[in-house]
């Protein structure tokens, strides 16, 4: 028998990462914090902070407050603005030779597409990821991505402006994902992010006070996982060509495999990085093992290998049909 | 800043907190006053964030070389697991994270202000200090008795010391800034460290800015990581330019701060709306996750 070229590298439609395993948004610092803590040359990608066109000083703190198994958190998306990040950050992000994708966050279509603008051919930028879970300031929206019709809106303006493969980064508990994979697929999109981790409020009995100065939050960690394995489940099986990308309580290698035979291309590492620095690594190591022990050369054998008994899926088509 | 497994020399509770000594050469020899430790929580349980402790003292000589030692103060699940660890046990550390104080270059008068667990820090400063043949003067005090760390060896360390607790458990009844200007003119002060709680800071912020003494404070804000990835743990620290504030990280840009940069209002405002209870004293917030 020949000898198996395994590889942990993987295509996500002209974006090749070196391995499936990512730095999730707002994990990763600004370049210069991990060294020393992590070989970032040995990470598939990193996702920046998330951007807005204007700086933006985030909310008041306390900004983090633990709960089981997961945090609550939220930063109030603080970020120096786009001409600052282009002009500071970007280029200490992608000095090792990491591919670095850009997190773009904005309230109006306007924002989206300045921004998208503002990146557009700085070679340090090797794909966009799509924030869509702030507000939607022009129709008046808790969560602009929750809503087919703006998704798809977004999706598709980025995309057609873009050089660089995107993402739509959804948020992971929203109805009807599946019907808003396929709008931001058909507007262009290179692939999803599954995804943005859901709202969440953490309380202070002591005090009678919320927990985070910004007042409610978003969660993440493990908490989330099972969460985001059937929102990638699902996505998965509605557009099935489409690279997606499982961000939510990734920490082992056997939560990567979980996402990737639930149909993840690639996974995010957030949480765990915060924890362990070297962790998007230990993820990518515990991969290359999972692979080794099953004889398969490659994470693209995994994809969407979750074995579901022919009444499930007999009974979803006629869900459907109905 | 540095990644180990450190062995667990020793633990022993002291007063209301838990002392561990650590063996972690690489970063003894690095530590010094005001930088802090991230410690790595044991895996399978519900809590996941690493705990962030100051560090009290580290040996880079004699007996006890490569050594470091953390003050815990056990107030939630994370802090309540390490007072449990063994000795012969090992914790994941990084360290030393973090600003340092800066020690004077001409002036030698100094006053050392700790409140609570920030003594861990305050009390490595002035071993530092003495070295230098600095004077050290302290204020030190707690809620209660049990919450002054080592009385005994904040008075080995200073010329002179005043002790207050909240409850007049031990020394004088009163908050610290009741001792503050009484000291600064009995002792001639001519730069002010301080390592308190958040009000705390802002009162001797406050009165250093009216004396125009030179000072710097140690912040505690509640943490993710420590090491700048999160942006969690934020200051409102004034531009250079005077063009507003920003938000800056007390684990990388911090936690030691000049106190004339940081806008107090705008962060014990911040503190007010989510920190404590209406119209009740109740103790103080423990921004450094429990």
């Amino acid at each position: 028998m020949p000898a198996l070229k395994r590889t942990l590298s993987v295509d996500l439609h002209g974006l090749v990462v070196p391995t499936p395993v990512m730095i999730a948004s707002g994990c990763a610092g600004t370049g210069r914090e991990l060294s020393g803590l992590v070989d970032v040359r040995k990470v598939g990608a990193v996702v920046s902070r998330s951007i807005t066109f204007e700086p933006e000083r985030g909310s008041p703190t306390p900004r983090i407050a633990e709960s089981a198994a997961g945090v609550v958190w939220s930063t109030g998306l603080q970020n120096p603005g786009v001409d600052a990040f282009v002009a500071q950050e970007l280029p200490r992000l992608a000095k090792g030779g990491t591919p670095v994708i850009v997190s773009i966050s904005g309230g109006t279509l306007e924002d989206f597409v300045r921004l998208t603008g503002a990146l557009q051919g700085r070679p340090e930028v090797s794909g966009l990821e799509i924030n869509m879970s702030g507000r939607d300031l022009e129709l008046g929206r808790e969560v602009l991505g929750e809503h087919v019709d703006r998704a798809t809106e977004v999706a598709g303006a980025v995309a057609r402006m873009s050089l660089v493969p995107v993402f739509a980064k959804l948020p992971v508990h929203a109805p009807s994902l599946a019907e808003i994979a396929r709008g931001a697929v058909r507007a262009g999109v290179t692939g999803l992010t599954i995804g943005a981790p859901p709202p969440a409020l953490a309380v202070g009995v002591e005090r009678l006070r919320p927990e985070l100065g910004g007042v409610t939050g978003w969660l993440s960690g493990p908490a989330v996982k099972p969460i985001m394995l059937r929102s990638v489940f699902e996505v998965a099986r509605a557009v099935p060509e489409v690279p997606v990308i499982a961000s939510g309580g990734i920490r082992s290698g056997d939560d990567a495999v979980e996402a990737m035979l639930a149909g993840a291309w690639a996974v995010q590492v957030g949480t765990a990085t915060l924890v362990d620095p070297a962790a998007p690594v230990a993820v990518a190591q515990g991969i290359a093992r999972y692979l080794k022990q099953k004889g398969m050369a490659s994470p693209t054998e995994l994809r969407a290998r979750l074995h579901i008994p022919a009444a499930y899926a007999t009974a979803e088509s006629t869900e459907a049909a109905e | 800043m540095k990644r180990v497994r450190a062995e667990v020399l020793s633990t022993r509770k002291v007063g209301a907190y838990h002392s561990l000594t650590l063996v972690a050469p690489e970063i003894a020899e690095k530590a010094r006053p005001g930088q802090f430790l991230a410690v790595a929580m044991p895996e399978g349980r519900e809590f996941l964030l690493r705990r962030h402790f100051a560090i009290h003292q580290a040996s880079r000589r004699g007996g006890w070389a490569g050594t470091l030692e953390i003050v815990v103060d056990p107030t939630g699940p994370g802090t309540e697991w390490l007072t449990g660890v063994r000795a012969h046990g090992s914790l994941e550390v990084i360290g030393p994270l973090g600003t340092a104080f800066a020690y004077p270059k001409r002036l030698t008068n100094c006053l050392l202000i700790a409140e609570g667990h920030g003594a861990a820090s305050v009390y490595f400063l002035a071993q530092e200090l003495l070295a230098r043949h600095k004077r050290v003067d302290m204020v030190v005090g707690g809620e209660t008795l049990d919450r002054v760390f080592k009385p005994i060896e904040g008075k080995r360390l200073s010329t002179t010391i005043s002790i207050l607790t909240a409850d007049g458990t031990l020394g004088e009844a009163g908050p610290l800034m009741q001792a503050v200007p009484e000291m600064v003119e009995r002792t001639s002060t001519e730069v002010v460290y301080a390592a308190a709680r958040s009000r705390t800071l802002g009162d001797v912020a406050a009165f250093c800015r009216d004396r125009k003494l030179p000072a710097q404070v140690a912040v505690e804000e509640r943490m993710g990581c420590g090491f700048g990835l999160c942006q969690t743990c934020v200051v409102p620290v004034a531009r250079k330019d005077g063009s507003g504030y920003d938000h800056v990280r007390s684990c990388v840009d911090g936690p030691v701060f000049n106190p004339a940069r940081i806008v107090w209002d705008r962060w014990l405002a911040d503190e007010a709306t989510t920190a404590s209870a209406p119209g009740e004293g109740l103790p103080m917030v423990q921004s450094w996750p429990g």
